[in-house]
Parts: C-alpha cells; structure tokens; sequence
C-alpha cells in the first residue's frame, strides 16, 4: 500500500517518545544511577539487631549517602546480624574508628545505616571491619523501656 | 428446571467453543507475525493508527493521574509528616500499577474497540471473505500487523504515560505544595528499582497489550456479520478487556511483588 | 475433463439443509450459469467451490484437486487462479479504486510499479472505470462497484471466473457492456466462468450451459434452448417469470392462515 512519509515520521516520532519515557523512567525515577556506582569498596559491620534493615538500604554520613547495604547475614557464631557496606569509591579516606549506627528516617520511614566519623588516620580499606555499632531502635522496645521507666519513675 | 439446565450446558459448550476459536485463532496470529519482518510497512501502518492515535489521550490522562496522585498522596502524607516521601509514592503507584492498567483500560477503549469495529465491519461487508478468494490470508495480511502493533505500542504508551504522571505528581508537589525538589526525586530515586519496579511494569503493560489486542481482533473476525453483531462485539471487547486486565493484574503483581 | 466436477454434495446450515445430493460439472472454457431462487444456496455453492465452507459429504474436485483435501498453502495456491466477484463487490475500503485492483498484483508479484499501473489501467478501462479511479469504494454505486471488482477478479488473470450475481444493480445499458464483458473476457483469456444468476434473459444470453436448482437439488441442466423447451412445469415457471406455480415464494413452514390463528410465536 502506498505509504505517506509522514505516516512513517509520526510513528517514528511515537517509538522514540516511547523509548525516551522508558529511559526517563530508567534514569531519573530509578535507582538505575547507583547500579553503575559498583565500584567502590566493602566494609563490614555487626549489629545486635538490624530491625528493618534490608540490602540496598542507604548508608550515610552527616547526611550525605556514602554508600549503600549490600548483604545482611547472620554470624554463625556470635549470632549478631553481620551487614556489608558498599562504599562508594570517591568516600576513600573515611577513619578507621567510625563508628556505625541504625536509624529510621522520620517516624515511619525506612531505615538507614547513619556513620559517625572517628579521630584516626587511617582509612576504612576494602574488607575492613567496623566494630563501633549501635543497632537499630526497636519501637517496641522503645516504648517498653519507656513505660517502665515511668513505671518506676512514679513510686 | 430440565430446559434451565440444559440452556445451561448449552452456554457451558458455547462458551469453551468460543474459548477453543480464540486461542486457534492466537496460535495462527503468532505464526503469521514472522512473516511481517519482511513487509514491516504494514505493521507501521498499524502503529500509527493504534499507536500515534492513542498518544494524546495517554498524555492527557496521565498527566492529570499523576496531579491527582500528588495532591491526594501529599493530604495523606503530611499527616506522618512524610511529604518528603512524595516522589516514592507517585513513582510507584505509577510504574507498578496505574501506568500499566490504566493505560491499558484507555487503549482498551481507544484503540481495542476500534480494532473490534474495523475487522467486524470488514468481515461483514464480505471483505475478509474476498481477501481469502484472492488467495490473501487476512490473518496475515490484516490480523497479524495489527496484532504485533498492539504489542509494540501498549508499553511505550504506558511508559508515557508513567513519565507524564511523574511529571505531573512533581508539578503539584513541588510547584503547588512545596515539597522540596530534591527529596522528591532522590527519594523516589532511592525507593524505585529498575528491575523490581519498572521492568516489572513494562512486562505488565506487554502482557496486557497483548491481551487486549487479541481480544479485539478476535471478537471483530469472531462477530456476527451485521451491524448489531460488531456492536456488541465492540462492547464485548471494551468489558472483557477490562475484566482481563484488572485480573491479570492481580495474578501478575501477586507473582512479582509478592515474595 | 470438466474443470470443476462436483458429486453428491450434502451441506447443511444448522438444521437447514441446503444442498442434498448436487452433482455438477463445469466444462473448461463455455460459460456455465448456475440458476434458482433467491436463498436456494448459490452462493453458498460458489463458496464451497473456492474452499472458504467444507461440505458435509461429498467432493469437489477443480482442475483435477480435492478443494477440501488440500493443504492451506496449497488451498491458497489454488485460489491465485480462481477469480470471485462477490455478490456485495467486497472492494476494500480504506483503498481506492486503483490500489483495489492493484491489491492482488502486488501481493503475489513482484512486478515494478510502473507495470502494475499499466496492468490496472487497462483492466479498468475494460470496465469503463478508469477516470473513477482515485474515487474510493464509498463513492461508487453498487453497480460500478461490482464492475470494480470485476476488473479485481481478472488482475491476476485467472484460470476461472465465478461471478456472484453479476447482473443485479445494473442500468440497462451498463447490463448490456456487462454481459458482452463476461463473454469477451472468457473468449478472449480462454476462462470457464460460472454465473450465477436470477436474470433469466441476460443469464441465458451468456450461458453455454445451464443448471437450475431449487430445494437442494439440481431440478434440471441443459443449454438455454433446451431449458426453454423443457416440458417441466417448474422450468418453465421460473424461465418465464410466472408468479405462481411449483415454486413457493414463501420461506418453508406453517401456513399463514395458521400462524394468524396462533398468537404463540414458538419458531
Ligand atoms: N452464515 C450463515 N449462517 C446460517 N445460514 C446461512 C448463512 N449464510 C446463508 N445461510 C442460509 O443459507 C441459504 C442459502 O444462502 P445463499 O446466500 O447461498 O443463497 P443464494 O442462493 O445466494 O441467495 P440470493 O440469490 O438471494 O443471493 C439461505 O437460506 C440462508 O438462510
Ligand atoms: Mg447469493
């Protein structure tokens, strides 16, 4: 059939639309950005409790993401929560003695491995260990303690 | 009671024969489609009446789902004081679902009814018939690009649609309500996965596009030839696209999301 | 060898039966017309010939071949040298007429373009259509229409031609170019043609041969003359046009006088 030449533009046009919609997706709704940021190193840390930690979940420092969890497994022998941490490459001269939190971004957010950075000057190598942890608040918890201590607090 | 229960059966043979026509009638589509490589000027053809066609209602619609999706998410965020967590939450509302579905529904009724009218008007009007005598598969020649076309153009339509929806969540988020431009995007950066969430949604939207192409060629080469025949074809089509994409949906998000 | 031999063909619509035993044989190269009333089948027939129905019993053998024995590509190669004119025309109709007439050429050739103008434009101006055609389908008439779809059905130049109620919808004078058509055409390209009719004048006029049917069955074959001195009343009926006699007008069932009486309808 005879076939107009803007009939072939438009359609064009429409698969090309289509595709850019998918990279935008890609791109800039995704966390496609951070699979290519493999590159860096990996530390690992222990925790008591990780609460509701999970892998790909953001490490930070002072705010700024430092990096991000990349496996959470159970030590066979301490039974504590061992987490590795991918640190992105440009962060290379985080101390030695930083020391390694879990917090919940807002009340019912996600949450977050939080760094505080220590005083040595050594670096954090790849393989290296954080052994300053807090582990992560369990509300339940928290609020147990809480009553309790109003508990005892109003005898 | 005896001739309910045999009307009953009747409809029960009827249904699983009908049931047998449409999935011979998907088998003979599929094998018509590699032919198609060679004459791909049919197939464009058909994505331009399917595809190009349906753009401006997905824009449209996509937009004002994803003004509405910020405007309702931010009322009930704010409340947890979470109105950073925006973006996540119109990104994947969009990506998982309402990008692939609603779309769909829309292509559904754009294009699938259309579809339905064009084969059922042309088998009534003896031109399916004719093609035959001319020694022209209709199936090949008219069936299969549009089928193919359907399958190309419901994930880019959905993709837009998705985009545009975005888009919109951030025009009313950020321009009306203030939420703060960064945390819109890097929270919605950080909480949506490539593969988790939007590969899953471009495999929803080509299963639904394939779906809802099939159903309307079919229900168009399957309608009566007369024109109250093609017009409860097209409103077959309509209805039981409808029902086969919120069911599929929900067995598709079950095997994907649900772990 | 008839090109087209047709025995004891049984074919049923439902509980309707529409053909009950028909043997037919169309001789290569004459004009053979297939007659009888409104609804007895013919058309039905001309589709069981070109292999869109299947018979229920019976076989039908074109050019030596089993139609309903054939494979679908071999079913498909067969049709290239069969040409329909449906009764309807069935132009297609997002094309114009040119791009009609031209659709088989490019489907099955790999002809130049410059060829296949050629080729369409002496086939319409066979049919005298030539300046309608950049008009679409939905412009023509019914009866330009079908001569559209006849200059379709020639394109390809087949070995056969079965025209489907060619004569209705058409002027007199355009009845007349019609008629000499089918005939140059199957002198000139040596086709066999089947018409099939209910124009008594035009269609004896053509045919070398003719069949009347009616109630499923072959009621009499014999050429024009010797139909028209068949001693059969109901030839003679339906030759001459009478309204009354061994032909029923009324579709079969109960009697009106019966169906007044009878509030129910139960059909
Ligand atoms: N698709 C169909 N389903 C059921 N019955 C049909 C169908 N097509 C035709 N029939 C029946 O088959 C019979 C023969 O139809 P056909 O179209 O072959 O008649 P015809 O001889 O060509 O009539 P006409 O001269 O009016 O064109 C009719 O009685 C009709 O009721
Ligand atoms: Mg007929």
């Amino acid at each position: 059939m005879m076939q107009s030449k803007s009939t072939e533009i438009t359609v064009g046009m429409f698969v090309a639309a289509g595709i850019a919609a998918l990279f935008v997706l890609a791109m800039k709704v995704s966390n496609l950005g951070d699979l290519t940021e493999e590159k860096g190193y990996q530390v690992t840390a222990e925790f008591g409790n990780v609460g509701g930690l999970k892998v790909r979940s953001a490490v930070t420092m002072a705010g700024v993401r430092v990096g991000r969890v990349a496996d959470i497994s159970l030590d066979p022998k301490t039974f504590d929560a061992k987490v590795t941490l991918n640190m992105y490459p440009q962060f290379n001269n985080i101390p030695i003695d930083t020391s390694a939190s879990i917090y919940t971004a807002g009340l019912l957010g996600e949450q977050y491995i939080g760094l505080v950075a220590g005083a040595e000057d050594e670096s954090l190598k790849n393989g290296d260990v954080i052994t300053l942890t807090q582990p992560a608040l369990v509300l339940e918890q928290v609020i147990g303690q809480f009553l309790y201590s109003k508990a005892e607090g109003s005898d | 009671m005896i001739n309910y229960i045999r009307s009953l059966g009747r409809w029960g043979l009827g249904s699983f024969e009908r049931l047998g026509r449409a999935h011979i009638f998907l088998v003979a589509m599929l094998a018509g489609v590699p032919g198609l490589f060679l004459r791909f000027s049919l197939v464009i053809q058909q994505l331009f009446s399917i595809g190009v066609l349906s753009v401006m209602l997905i824009l449209i619609s996509g937009l004002f789902v994803g003004m509405v999706l910020g405007l309702q998410g931010y009322n009930t965020l704010v409340d947890f004081g979470a109105e950073e967590s925006l973006g996540v939450m119109v990104s994947l509302s969009l990506v998982r679902e309402l990008g692939p579905v609603v779309s769909a529904l829309l292509f559904a009724g754009r294009a699938g009814s259309a579809l339905t009218a064009e084969i059922g008007l042309m088998k009534s009007t003896e031109q399916l018939s004719g093609m035959e005598m001319m020694a022209v598969d209709p199936i090949k020649r008219i069936i299969a690009p549009r089928f193919l076309a359907g399958i190309i153009s419901m994930p880019l339509l959905a993709a837009i649609f998705s985009a545009v929806g975005v888009l919109g969540g951030f025009l009313v988020g950020h321009g009306l309500l203030g939420v703060d431009d960064g945390a819109f995007w890097s929270q919605m950066q950080a909480k949506t996965d490539l593969f988790e969430d939007i590969f899953n949604g471009v495999i929803k939207s080509v299963v639904f596009g394939l779906v809802v192409t099939w159903i309307a060629l079919f229900e168009g080469y399957d309608a009566m030839p007369t024109s109250e025949g093609v017009g409860r074809a097209t409103t077959r089509t309509v209805v039981h696209s409808a029902f086969a994409i919120l069911g599929l949906d929900f067995v598709l998000t079950a095997l994907m999301f649900g772990d | 060898m008839p090109l087209i031999k047709i025995r004891d063909l049984h074919f049923n619509r439902g509980d309707r039966v529409i053909f009950d035993g028909v043997n037919i044989d169309i001789q290569r190269g004459k004009v053979t017309a297939i007659m009888g009333p409104s609804g007895t089948g013919k058309t039905t027939l001309l589709k069981l010939i070109g292999g869109q129905l299947r018979p229920d019993k019976g076989t039908i053998e074109v050019d030596g071949q089993d139609v309903h024995k054939l494979s679908h590509s071999e079913l498909y190669e067969l049709r290239k040298r069969m040409g329909m004119l449906f009764q309807s025309g069935a132009l297609l109709t997002d094309i114009d007429v040119f791009d009609n007439v031209a659709f088989p050429l490019r489907e099955h050739t790999n002809l130049p373009e410059s060829m296949i103008r050629d080729l369409v434009l002496m086939k319409l101006q066979a049919v005298g259509l030539r300046n309608a055609r950049r008009l679409s389908p939905n412009e023509l008439s019914g009866g330009m229409a079908r001569r559209v779809a006849l200059a379709r059905a020639v394109a390809l130049e087949p070995m056969m031609i079965m025209y489907d109620e060619p004569f209705t919808g058409q002027d007199p004078i355009s009845m007349g170019t019609l008629v000499n058509l089918i005939h140059r055409i199957n002198d000139a390209m040596k086709l066999t043609s089947i018409v099939v009719s209910h124009d008594v004048a035009e269609t004896a006029e053509i045919a070398d041969y003719i069949y009347l049917m009616s109630g499923g069955k072959i009621i009499e074959h014999g050429s024009p003359v010797q139909l028209k001195d068949s001693g059969s009343q109901w030839v003679q009926q339906f030759m001459q046009g009478l309204p009354d006699g061994p032909v029923p007008f009324h579709y079969a069932g109960p009697d009106f006088a019966e169906d007044l009486l009878n509030p129910e309808d139960n059909a």
